[in-house]
């Protein structure tokens, strides 16, 4: 158990790395383009862009609560 | 035909980012061998490429074989991105000062420092110490190349047919070159700029996974027909200079934090700065 642990463990520090707000929310915005493009809300060519917008906007917030983080350090 | 934006961008990311594993692995195989044994050394580095690149034979063709086409676009666009991400945020935060540079020098130094006060093991006839670390350190660096090369490969094998094989050719021409230039130099490659090159892999593996993670979302609609960016495969690049201004915005306004912390954690020596 402590070795499947230590397995999974490295795997997320590997691919998640210290800022899981991003994998989060990659992993929502896709989610939610997945609904949007099944109920067919918004014209299909739109998705694309509207979830790319949506994974920047967290790109963004990452960096604006790192920057605190570290300027309050 | 000529070969597509996707087929181009393949083989430059998994080059650059081959180049910069390649020249963190070399400069901890170098102090090893610097400073305990060079057969030891150049043994843990040889036995850990061959675990690598069998690990990386294994899983292409356990990912392609059981898993579907359709599926394995969007799962792993979706690791790239996220990996892709993690990068550029880094390469963000170096270039705005709110973290430290990447110093080969400064790593060498330390990985000399640790080998000097460790103690002298001998097993199977090798320096112990020097085997595990440098077997340890090109394993970890090259499972990150592994990772592009694998992710590349599978996500772009749509498109084309080769990408596996033009990915690992990326790779493995970038580390010939920096090994043959660390064997001429016989010291860290600290001029490589492996700063700005990290900053160029972040964006590329996040332009990529950005296209592909969504083009895969295809997979759970009626008909399962990936879903489609404007301008098709072209519009890796406009997603690649969309990153690339995006990131410029953000370390210009990242830098203006205030000076004290941010030269406080900027470190000012070693790789450029873009």
């Amino acid at each position: 158990m402590r070795y499947l642990t230590a397995f999974l463990r490295f795997w997320y520090d590997f691919i998640v790395g210290d800022a899981w707000e991003i994998a989060a929310g990659v992993v929502i915005a896709l989610a939610a383009g997945t609904i949007l493009a099944q109920t067919e809300v918004v014209p299909r060519e739109a998705v694309p862009l509207l979830v790319a917008g949506v994974i920047v906007l967290v790109v963004g917030t990452s960096l604006f609560m790192e920057a605190r983080k570290r300027v309050r350090a | 035909m000529g070969p597509t934006a996707g087929t181009i961008g393949l083989i430059v990311a998994t080059f650059l980012a081959s180049a910069v594993e390649v020249v963190e692995a070399f400069t901890i195989v170098l102090a090893m061998g610097m400073t305990r044994s060079w057969r030891a050394a150049i043994i843990g580095a040889g036995s850990a490429f061959v675990v690598l690149a069998a690990v990386t034979a294994l899983v292409g063709v356990a990912l392609t074989t059981w898993v579907s086409e359709s599926f394995l676009q969007l799962a792993i666009g979706t690791l790239l991105l996220i990996f892709g991400l993690q990068w550029l945020r880094k390469a963000i935060l170096r270039s705005s000062g709110l973290k430290a540079l990447h110093d080969e020098e400064a790593t060498y130094r330390e990985e000399q420092e640790a080998a000097r006060r460790s103690g002298r093991e001998v097993r199977l006839g090798l320096d112990w110490f020097a085997f595990v670390v440098s077997f340890k350190g090109v394993f970890l660096e090259g499972l990150e190349v592994v990772f592009i090369v694998i992710t590349f490969g599978l996500a772009a094998g749509r498109e084309e047919p080769n990408s596996m094989a033009y990915a690992a050719a990326g790779a493995a021409l970038a580390a010939a070159l920096v090994l043959l230039v660390g064997a001429i130099v016989h010291r860290p490659l600290s001029r490589v700029p492996e700063n700005t090159l990290k900053y160029a892999v972040g964006l590329l593996l996040s332009s990529f996974g950005t296209y592909w993670s969504i083009e895969g979302l295809g997979v759970f609609t009626a008909t399962g027909e990936s879903l489609s960016w404007p301008g098709h495969s072209w519009a890796i690049v406009a997603i690649l200079v969309g990153w690339a201004l995006l990131s410029r915005l953000a370390v210009a306004t990242l830098r203006g934090a205030p000076a004290g912390h941010t030269a406080a954690m900027a470190h000012t020596t070693g790789g450029t700065l873009p």
